[in-house]
């Protein structure tokens, strides 16, 4: 699903709408039939609105999530515009009017207007809510107050003159200021003016006097979305917004957060709310509680705030500790208790220490308490620290995210009550390093320890953590023998050769791994599956990059023993190489034929070498031409072998026949232990220099008959090292198949553990947010 | 502060169901942090339970504390039963005692319950401390911790 990028404005009409849909307050699914009501009110043909719903994804996931009902909300605003259906125009249109919904707008556009019928205004709001409604209820209450206010009601006309009397008050930078005008009374005085907002020009006026630092206080959040649409630049909205603000929280019954004071306006609410259906009264309740939150922080004061914060803590994302947090907020001159109180309430993750959301839910708080409200039971959910941080935040996200985003989204978007679990619920899951940042600060809390130990112990017998390590230990072996190899110079065939060795072994652990990793409960599976993937990963990238795919050969069958000898052939070529190199008077052929070896080239030189050198392998010479019809690959063996057989009178002369005899002797000793790990092979080519030198004189007088034999050999020689070619080519092509068949086996296991890790996190989440339910 | 605290409990729990008798937060120095209890017995001899338990809890200390030092227990277990009641001991590392009295007649109480029961109060007290308004030695005056307690004080079933 692609990300939907969404104005404020669509914003706070989408959140509205899904909470209108969102009957069983799941506050994360909508549910189907009232969004489908929802899609026929759009009036549009049926067969549109399938296609909607199949393009959001809901009929994939069989329910509409919150992104899926956003985007069918786009959707529908695209086809009403008359455009044609396509995923791509989600957000590549512009400017797109706002779906548009007769039905049962309508419903709650009434019950809106039924909210603020306690004025004369009665009859201004019918009108427009009954007609089709072109902006969404979340705007359309606030745009009822404009034209309401245009109209000259002598209720809202009162106001506008206080306005500009209150504008200058509000001063974002000094709310602390503006509280010591405010009288313990003025939540009185608030809710009497909330009463009788609709008579009383005169009440009003002090009422406003005594209620501007409240006001002050909260004229900004609606101020704030007010101005930031563009319809609302005029300023008759504000007051009157300001006012029907005022009054829709006497009209909201209070959640537990707000303030003390408006249990007496819930029966204003209730007989207002008699206008209303009772049905849709929790989700107005919830709408017009997100639109009004007291507790909500405004862009201006947030910026404050963060101001503040600086002074004490320049780094944004850093604590303040509680000594430092105690001496700033002890400046306010509150009591301590309350100040005690303040800070409980506003550390959130009990660390003895201030994060800036924290930091400005607790100045949020003492600027509130100075303001003359009681305090909170607890934390408001629109002062809760969020999980994510601010510049994160700060982006506008995906529709998922509405609730929770920053103060600028915040202002502008309609969080409705409904959003608040689900505030800590949709930033974790999406921003699941800060949920591992979260866990690490309470880790602190001992609660939060033995809750961790609690979930390691009883995962460890679970786990495959004990397969993993037998795993590695072979891997890494072998992946050191191949880093050797490939550092030896030599090329793909050679890491294919330990491997070899261990094909069988390999191809299942993994698979174990694999499926062990998958099967393990979430919680522990994942440390062990990062572990073995990384493991896995690492040993298959460096496998791959040898060139040829030994991860296919792991789960392909053990390739033939002659290939392993390849290597054998390779690192002792490499170690030829290097006493070729060390050697001044290395001949050409000796690199040739150590460099040319793993393409194919070897052959020819080794005929070459082989008439150079006599050596006392004449046995093993001789054995290696019965070998050549055999197997293919024994061919270079013996060509080795012959070198071995030549080399060893030779190594004792210097240049090189070492290198020769090198590789003849690792080849005879690889042949004769065809299933002998590498190393043996080096060591006892080694070995078998040494002895080949004091044996050197010994082998001298074989020379000339080893020569023969080499020679002897020669012819069949050519033959074998065609069909090696083709054999080491087919090899290569075999294992570079494989190879990319475990690369992608790779990716999609990658894929699986992706997903697991967010399921385990989305379980994580949930788990959190049951926590404190049953701690009580 | 005790006797606020003491008044508001016993206005909140009249008349209901309880099993815990009270609970108490002893400080280092044996002074009392917090004491609440339920009205259906005498301030007075919850007090005094209280405070006779301290002797047993600083004997277990020692016993223990000889034997491994670090590896002490932090949950004492049943400190001494009576006729009436049970009391039970937990101190933390920084020899802050919370005791528990519950009434003797419920017998279901599980250890596991009342060990759950100690984890809530130290991570509640832990987070009383983290608050750096609270000074240390201080009478705890959080109503967070008040809530935990109450909820503990009233649980049923």
């Amino acid at each position: 699903m692609e990300s939907l990028t969404l104005s404020d404005v669509e914003q706070k009409y989408y959140s509205d709408l899904f909470v209108y849909c969102d009957t069983d307050n799941t506050k994360k699914v909508a549910s189907n039939g009232r969004v489908l009501d929802l899609f026929r009110a759009a009036q549009l043909p049926s067969e549109v609105v399938l296609q909607i719903t199949e393009l959001c994804g809901a009929t994939r996931l069989g329910h509409f999530g919150r992104s899926q009902f956003y985007i069918a909300l786009r959707l529908i605003a695209v086809a009403q515009a008359g455009l044609p259906l396509r995923v791509e125009s989600l957000n590549s249109v512009k400017d797109l009017p706002l779906p548009r919904f007769v039905v049962g707008k309508n419903e709650a556009e009434a019950k809106h207007a039924a909210l603020y019928q306690d004025t004369d205004s009665q009859g201004l709001y019918p009108a427009p809510g009954a007609a089709l409604i072109p902006r969404p209820p979340g705007r359309g209450h606030q745009n009822k107050k404009g034209p309401p206010s245009s109209a000259s009601l002598p209720v809202h006309e009162v106001v506008q003159p206080q306005a500009p009397s209150i504008e200058p008050q509000p001063e974002p930078t000094s709310p602390v200021v503006s509280p010591h005008q405010s009288p313990p009374t003025s939540p009185a005085s608030w809710r009497k003016h909330k009463r009788q907002h609709s008579g009383g020009n005169a009440e009003r006026q002090p009422v406003a006097a005594s209620a501007g630092a409240v006001w002050t206080h909260f004229r900004e959040p609606q101020s704030v979305p007010v101005t930031g649409d563009g319809m609302w630049s005029s300023h008759s909205p504000p007051p009157p917004s300001q006012e029907s603000w005022v009054s829709f929280t006497a009209d909201t019954p209070p959640s537990s957060t707000l303030p003390a004071m408006h249990p007496s306006s819930v029966q204003e609410s209730t007989t207002i709310r008699t206008l209303a259906s009772a049905a849709t009264t929790n989700e107005i309740q919830r709408q017009s509680s997100a639109y009004d939150d007291p507790w909500k922080i405004t862009d201006e004061q947030r910026q404050y705030y963060i101001n503040q914060f600086k002074t004490i803590q320049p780094d944004l994302t850093g604590f303040i500790p509680g000594s430092a947090a105690k001496e700033f907020f002890t400046k306010s001159k509150l009591p301590i208790l309350e100040l005690s109180h303040i800070w409980e309430l506003s550390d959130f993750d009990k660390d003895g220490a201030l994060t800036l959301d924290e930091f400005c839910a607790a100045f949020h708080l003492v600027v509130a308490r100075k303001n003359g409200y009681d305090l909170p039971e607890k934390l408001p959910e629109s002062l809760m620290p969020k999980l994510i941080d601010l510049d994160d935040s700060a982006v506008p996200e995906p529709a998922a995210d509405v609730g929770f985003s920053s103060s600028p989204v915040e202002v502008t978007t309609n969080k409705s009550p409904s959003m608040p679990s689900l505030n800590q619920a949709w930033p974790e899951m999406n921003q699941s390093n800060e949920q591992w940042e979260t866990f690490s600060e309470r880790s602190s809390s001992s609660q939060t320890l033995t809750q961790f130990d609690s979930n390691i112990a009883p995962a460890d017998p679970d786990t495959a953590i004990v397969h993993p390590v037998p795993i590695r230990m072979t891997p890494s072996k072998i992946h050191m023998q191949e880093m050797e190899l490939k550092r030896t110079g030599s090329e793909h065939n050679h890491p294919t050769s330990p491997l070899l060795a261990k094909p069988p072994e390999l191809p299942e652990e993994t698979a174990i791994k694999f499926v062990a990793a998958n099967t393990v409960g979430y919680s522990s599976s994942d440390s062990f599956t990062s572990d073995q993937e990384p493991i896995t990963r690492q040993r298959l990238v460096t496998l791959s990059q040898s060139g040829t795919s030994p991860e296919a050969l792991k789960v392909v069958a053990p390739p033939p023993p002659p290939p392993r000898p390849h290597p054998s052939h390779s690192r002792s070529s490499s170690l030829d190489m290097n006493r070729t190199f060390a050697a001044t008077s290395a001949s050409g052929q000796p690199q040739a034929s150590a460099i040319a070896y793993p393409p194919a080239v070897p052959p020819r030189p080794l005929p070459t070498q082989a008439e150079g050198v006599a050596g006392s392998g004449a046995g093993l010479t001789t054995t290696s031409p019965q070998q050549i019809p055999q197997q293919p690959n024994f061919a270079d063996f013996s060509q080795f072998k012959a070198f071995a057989a030549s080399e060893q009178p030779v190594s004792l002369q210097e240049g090189d026949k070492h290198s020769e005899g090198g590789q003849v002797a690792a080849a005879c000793k690889v042949s004769s232990g065809p299933l002998a790990p590498p190393p043996k092979p080096i060591r006892r080519r080694l070995k078998s220099e040494d002895e080949l030198r004091p044996e050197d004189e010994q082998h001298g007088p074989q020379k000339s008959n080893v020569t023969a034999a080499v020679l002897a050999a020669q012819p069949s020689i050519p033959r074998s090292v065609g069909k090696d070619k083709k054999a080491i080519q087919a090899s290569i092509r075999r294992n570079k198949e494989t190879n990319t068949v475990l690369a992608r086996l790779n990716s999609e296991l990658q894929q699986q553990l992706k997903d697991l890790l967010e399921e385990r996190i989305s379980l994580e989440v949930q788990l959190e947010q049951l926590r404190p339910f049953s701690h009580l | 502060m005790f006797g606020d605290s003491i008044r508001k409990c016993l206005a909140g729990l009249q008349g209901t169901q309880t099993w815990r008798v009270g609970i108490a937060v002893i400080a280092k120095e044996n002074y009392p942090l917090y004491i609440r209890s339920v009205a259906s017995q005498s301030e007075l001899k919850f007090h005094y339970t209280v405070h006779t338990s301290l002797d047993v809890v600083e004997e277990k200390i020692s016993a223990v504390g000889k034997s491994l030092g670090d590896q002490r227990e932090l949950y004492l277990g049943l400190l001494y039963p009576t006729e009436d009641y049970k009391v039970y001991g937990y101190v933390t590392n920084s020899k802050v005692k919370f005791v528990i009295v519950v009434d003797s007649s419920n017998t279901s109480l599980r250890d596991n319950e009342i060990r759950s029961m100690f984890r809530k109060l130290h991570n509640s007290f832990t987070d009383v401390m983290c608050n750096p308004f609270h000074n240390p030695g201080d009478p705890i005056q959080s109503k967070a911790f008040d809530g935990i307690v109450s909820g503990m004080m009233v649980q049923t079933g």
